[in-house]
């Protein structure tokens, strides 16, 4: 046991960006996914290829984006396309191997709402929208989601799919005709979740230190199961927290002094 | 042929209440000086399309001046909603604001069949999502060759679209680098254009694959400088990240929000009073 310190949300980022390997060609969403993604990129996959969804491809930004289309995004690319052609030809051309998401719910079967909260025609709370997300859930060869996970967040059943994870479960994804793997892996503040083979149902593979089995089934709005060969997640390292405190400070330096996108 | 105008003119002759205009600029020269004038001389009813509709879209919103919004997604990016936009379509404040909303690889790929001249476009889209079931305009098509069968949406062929970009010459050939967005689908899919530019110079020395929209596909350019200010121009200014950040507050609140309106871009002549406004009201937000 060590005595290091640190957040849930620390926890979260470094299981997340653990995930990533090096080599690997990434279309990153912004926030969690890119804090994630970046922390990987400065620590043990140094030479993953980012790609963000405004045209950038092998992004090296020094401090993280704001937004998607953050100027040093541009000036650290390898090269920087139009949008249509970042779509048109690297991920519906099929050089993506992971797409690294955030969402405000998922359900049982990982599938992602970013539309509506309610009823589409008389929302409870609008959301954002789609984004790139339909399209890098069904064309990347395999899906990470990184995101919180609450009662509020993780539903048995999304209000609206936006995005496509295992759909009913089972072999509802492939029958579909949807291209890629889907999501591979969700990483949140309590445990890394992965889908059971056959059913494709989400259920829990490692639970992060001091998070007990209990505390994941109240934040989980469905039957959540533990895998039978559910471990304990490896606390981050020193240098994983070193390497991630320094991002972020630069970060909410640059970005005027309030708090980073985390 | 392009002519330069001031942008007051350019919006007068150019944008017609009812008409179907987009701004475009992904993240980068987003053209917020030529959305200002917009509201300043108060033009309704206008259909609008952007991919992300950002602040500039939430502030022409709020303003009253949209009556339908295509788009495809939009949010304060890294900070969250889009207040303005939220409370038009959660009630219809200070107007019923219909949706067309689409996908990111949906509507860059609708601006290219736009600019081909091509009635619609075809993707590998939205698969297993339920956007198609609550949008008439997202459907199917079968492949004649594989019998594959693919996403199809109608060409977006705006009456005006509008964007910045940081140079154009004397004869209003425009240049503009960095995160390029959908702005030159977006011109050349319109019937007529506004450019708005950084600054006027003798020649562009622009090497020969650079983006470069020469002035016979361009109406008006406009000099404004700062024009795409908080967001940024890439080799001019950087974007305003701690403006993004206190939108959040201005925008949450209907009176906050038009006092906001009415100090900055309905009571300031054009677009240099109102980055004096933003200066003072930046400078006492950073002391406060």
């Amino acid at each position: 046991m060590s005595d290091l310190r640190y957040t849930s949300d620390e926890m979260m980022t470094v299981s997340a960006a653990r995930m990533l390997r090096n080599k690997q060609i990434c279309f990153v969403g912004i926030g969690l996914p890119s804090t994630a993604a970046n922390l990987a990129r400065l620590t043990h996959a140094p030479e993953v290829v980012l790609i963000y969804e405004s045209g950038p491809i092998g992004a090296k930004p020094p401090v993280l984006p704001l937004s998607i289309g953050d100027g040093n995004l541009a000036e650290t690319a390898d090269t920087v396309v139009s949008t249509p052609e970042i779509f048109r030809y690297w991920l519906q051309g099929g050089r993506v191997d992971v797409g690294f998401l955030g969402a405000a719910q998922l359900d049982r079967f990982a599938n992602i709402n970013t539309t509506v909260v309610g009823d589409y025609l008389k929302p409870k709370v609008r959301l954002p929208g789609a984004g790139g997300a339909p399209e890098i859930c069904a064309l990347a060869k395999e899906v990470l989601i990184v995101m919180k996970q609450t009662e509020r967040t993780f539903v048995e059943k999304v209000d609206f799919i936006t995005s496509a994870g295992f759909l009913s479960g089972g072999d509802a994804r492939q029958r579909a005709g949807i291209p890629g793997r889907g999501p591979t892996a969700v990483i949140t503040d309590l445990c890394i979740l992965r889908p059971e083979p056959g059913s494709n149902e989400l259920t829990v593979h490692s639970v992060h230190p001091g998070i007990s089995h209990e505390m994941i089934r109240k934040e989980t709005g469905w039957a959540i199961r533990f895998s039978d060969r559910c471990e304990e997640t490896a606390e981050p390292t020193l240098q994983e927290l070193e390497v991630l405190r320094d991002l972020q400070m630069r970060s909410a330096v640059a970005h005027g002094g309030a708090e980073s996108a985390a | 042929m392009a002519q330069w105008l001031s942008l007051s003119e350019a919006i007068f002759s150019i944008v017609h209440d009812g008409d179907c205009v987009a701004l475009e600029g992904f993240t980068h020269l987003i053209p917020f000086a030529a959305g200002h004038e917009v509201i300043r001389q108060g033009r309704r009813n206008l259909s609008l399309i952007r991919m992300t509709p950002d602040l500039i879209y939430d502030q022409m919103i709020g303003a009253g001046c949209a009556s339908k919004l295509t788009f495809s997604w939009g949010g304060n990016p890294g900070i969250g909603s889009l207040h303005r936009f939220r409370d038009a379509v959660e009630h219809g404040w200070p107007a019923p604001l219909q949706l067309e909303e689409r996908s990111h690889s949906d509507l860059a790929n609708a601006y290219v069949a736009g600019a081909a001249n091509l009635p619609f476009t075809v993707l590998r889209g939205y698969a297993g999502s339920d956007l198609p079931r609550v949008s008439s305009h997202i459907r199917t098509i079968t492949c004649p060759f594989t019998g594959e069968e693919l996403a199809a949406t109608p060409a977006v062929r705006p009456d005006v679209s509008i964007i910045h970009a940081q140079k154009a010459d004397r004869k209003g050939n425009v240049l503009l680098w960095g995160i390029l967005g959908v702005q030159k689908e977006a011109v050349l899919a319109a019937k007529r254009s506004i450019v708005t530019v950084e600054e006027c110079v003798e020649s562009l020395d622009a090497p020969p694959n650079a983006c470069v929209l020469p002035n016979w596909v361009v109406d008006a350019v406009c000099l404004v400088p700062k024009g795409a200010m908080p967001s940024y121009a890439h080799g001019y200014y950087e974007r305003d990240n701690a403006f993004y950040r206190r939108w959040d507050a201005i925008s949450r609140d209907r009176g906050v929000f038009q006092a906001w309106l009415k100090e900055h871009v309905l009571g300031t002549n054009d677009f240099s009073e109102f980055l004096r406004v933003l200066g003072e009201s930046s400078k006492l937000a950073a002391s406060a």
